[in-house]
């Protein structure tokens, strides 16, 4: 089965100060491809996110999105064209409920008018488990329920391409399970999923395929299983 | 645009102010309207400054640069063709809303403290080219004659009093109406977190424009009756730095989320300060405003509006 690609990354560089956080990272994802990126703390994967979705500007490569260069556009424009991402740290609009926070989205990127929002809206709450908190204060949500609403309101952009940022983090082992059950959903809707995660059995059991990052640099990339074998990403993990 | 309660008590205050400015319906003293335009003059500037402050979370400091240019104006354009009231509203406005688009573009880049900073500096840097431009009358200001009476208002105060009613009812409907829409929902996305509002698809940078552009526009409008109401302008009044106070402390008083905030927080404080002048002494103006901010600062972050919702067990 050949895919085509939806998004090419080619050697994206960058800097924060002297200091190297990407180093001509490549990486390319398939249309509908389930697409995983690990690494050990600090090693890039965020920085990463923040330059594919336009939040850093990358000093040196480039990154093509469905065919387009999406150097110089801005991150809402970036969201319109298809990618959304999640906040490791959750951003909740902390004066909205959490129905609401969503109609953000709906409005501006899925150009829903206000009689849709309520609608579509609550779908999405109920996808993810968040629709007894829509009339809450997304402020005073737990942790757990604002990594929710992190990625519904992702989902409520009706991405191609959704990244999530860790949202699992801090999950018991059947909401891990909950998450991955909306992601797998979500992919088999045609939805490109890239994701970030700590939790190696939750990425090994979802990903197609698999990147490592480590200290800016991509050390290592293919099937879950080449992964856990690859002794360079043991080093990584382990240390020398 | 739906017609409502709102809109139903716009234009009964409208057709009261009407009543009593032309056909003199109530005992009314002059001072009366000679303070209430003052009142709805700050009405007009605390909604202006909270479209860009309350709404969006960007404080601007600059009100009084806005609110003199706005007056300037008018003793431009009366000096070049003795315009009417008519022309130096929009045309003052319009200057204004061009000042507040390139002050946008200037300065939106920075964030918090630096914007507000900026706002401060270009002030100051109006106030000293117009001290040095003596076509308005440099640092000695300028003199427009007005007509002591006009028809069919009778007195011109009075006439004043009703023009700034109008702009004070256009700008906190033009408010509400921008808070209800999507306009209004992204600016409130830009100030809880302007990142995580770029990536929900809010174009941020235009929205911050659109803000300053229509704060500008009505604090300009403010200050062109000003020299009228006056007679006598000069910088050190237009450009006074009370303005910039008094427009920032209103709407933080009476809750700078909503439209209602501004239009309670000048009422309230320009009534007390209109008083305090008259009984007292006009330099307890300010002490007043510090006392009440620091108090709602500290008691009521969310101001009047914020204490009702909490008292009707409505508050989100
Ligand atoms: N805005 C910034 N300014 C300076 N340094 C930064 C900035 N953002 C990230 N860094 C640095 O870049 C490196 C990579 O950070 P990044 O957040 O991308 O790591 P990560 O792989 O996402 O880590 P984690 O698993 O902990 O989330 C870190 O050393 C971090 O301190
Ligand atoms: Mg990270």
């Amino acid at each position: 089965m050949t895919r085509e690609r939806l998004l090419d990354a080619r050697a994206v560089t960058k800097r924060f100060g002297g200091f190297v956080a990407l180093d001509e990272v490549s990486l390319d994802v398939e249309q509908g491809e389930r697409f995983g990126m690990i690494g050990p703390n600090g090693s890039g994967k965020t920085t990463m996110i923040n330059c594919i979705s336009g939040t850093l500007a990358n000093d040196g490569g480039g990154i093509v999105f469905k065919g387009a260069m999406l150097d110089g556009k801005k991150p809402h424009e970036r969201t319109r064209l298809g990618i959304a991402r999640s906040f490791q740290i959750p951003k909740p609009f902390r004066s909205m409920t959490v129905l609401e926070n969503l109609a953000i989205p709906l409005e501006y990127a899925s150009g829903a008018g206000p009689r849709e929002v309520e609608e579509r809206g609550m779908a999405i709450l109920e996808t993810i488990g968040l629709a007894d908190r829509a009339g809450e204060n997304s402020g005073k949500l737990t942790q757990i329920d604002m990594r929710k609403l992190e990625l519904a309101r992702a989902m409520a952009t009706e991405p191609e391409l959704l990244i999530s940022d860790e949202a699992m983090a801090g999950l018991s082992s059947t909401e891990v399970d909950d998450i991955l059950d909306i992601l797998f959903r979500m992919n088999e809707r045609g939805i490109t999923i890239i994701m970030i995660e700590h939790i190696m059995r939750a990425v090994m059991r979802f990903s197609e395929r698999i990147v490592v990052l480590d200290a800016g640099r991509k050390i290592a990339e293919g099937r879950p299983d080449e992964i856990v074998n690859d002794p360079e990403v043991e080093r990584a993990y382990l240390g020398e | 645009m739906r017609l409502d309660a709102f809109h139903v008590v716009a234009a009964a205050v409208a057709l009261l102010g009407a009543a009593v400015t032309i056909f003199d319906l109530l005992p009314i003293n002059k001072f009366a309207f000679f303070a209430g335009y003052v009142v709805l003059q700050y009405v007009v500037l605390a909604t202006a400054w909270n479209i860009m402050g309350g709404y969006m979370g960007y404080v601007n400091f600059g009100t009084a640069g806005f609110f003199a240019v706005g007056a300037y104006t008018s003793v431009v354009l009366y000096n070049l063709m003795q315009a009417p009231l008519i022309v130096m509203i929009p045309v003052a406005g319009a200057v204004c809303a061009l000042l507040g688009l390139g002050m946008g573009y200037l300065t939106l880049r920075l964030r918090g403290v630096f914007f507000a900073i900026a706002t401060l500096a270009l002030a100051i840097v109006l106030e000293t080219l117009v001290v040095n431009w003596d076509y308005v009358g440099g640092a000695t200001g300028a003199y427009i004659l007005r007509a002591r009476e006009i028809a069919p208002f009778g007195d011109y105060v009075e006439f004043l009093f009703f023009v700034m009613l109008l702009l004070a009812i256009f700008a906190v409907s033009a408010a509400r109406w921008i808070e209800r829409s999507k306009i209004g929902r992204g600016f409130a996305a830009i100030r809880d977190d302007e990142v995580a509002a770029e990536c929900a698809g809010v174009p941020t940078l235009r929205l911050k424009l659109i803000a300053t552009t229509v704060s500008g526009f009505l604090m300009g409008v403010a200050g062109a009756p000003f020299v009228l109401y006056v007679g006598f302008v000069e910088p050190s009044s237009a450009f006074n730095l009370v303005y910039a106070v008094n427009s920032i402390a209103m709407p933080m008083i009476g809750g700078a989320t909503t439209w209602a905030g501004p239009l309670i927080g000048a009422l309230l404080l320009g009534s007390v300060q209109q008083v305090a002048t008259v009984t007292i002494s006009s330099e307890l103006n300010l002490l007043i405003v510090g006392v009440l901010l620091v108090f709602f600062v500290i008691a009521a972050p969310e101001g009047i509006v914020g204490l009702v919702r909490k008292w009707r067990g409505g508050g989100r």
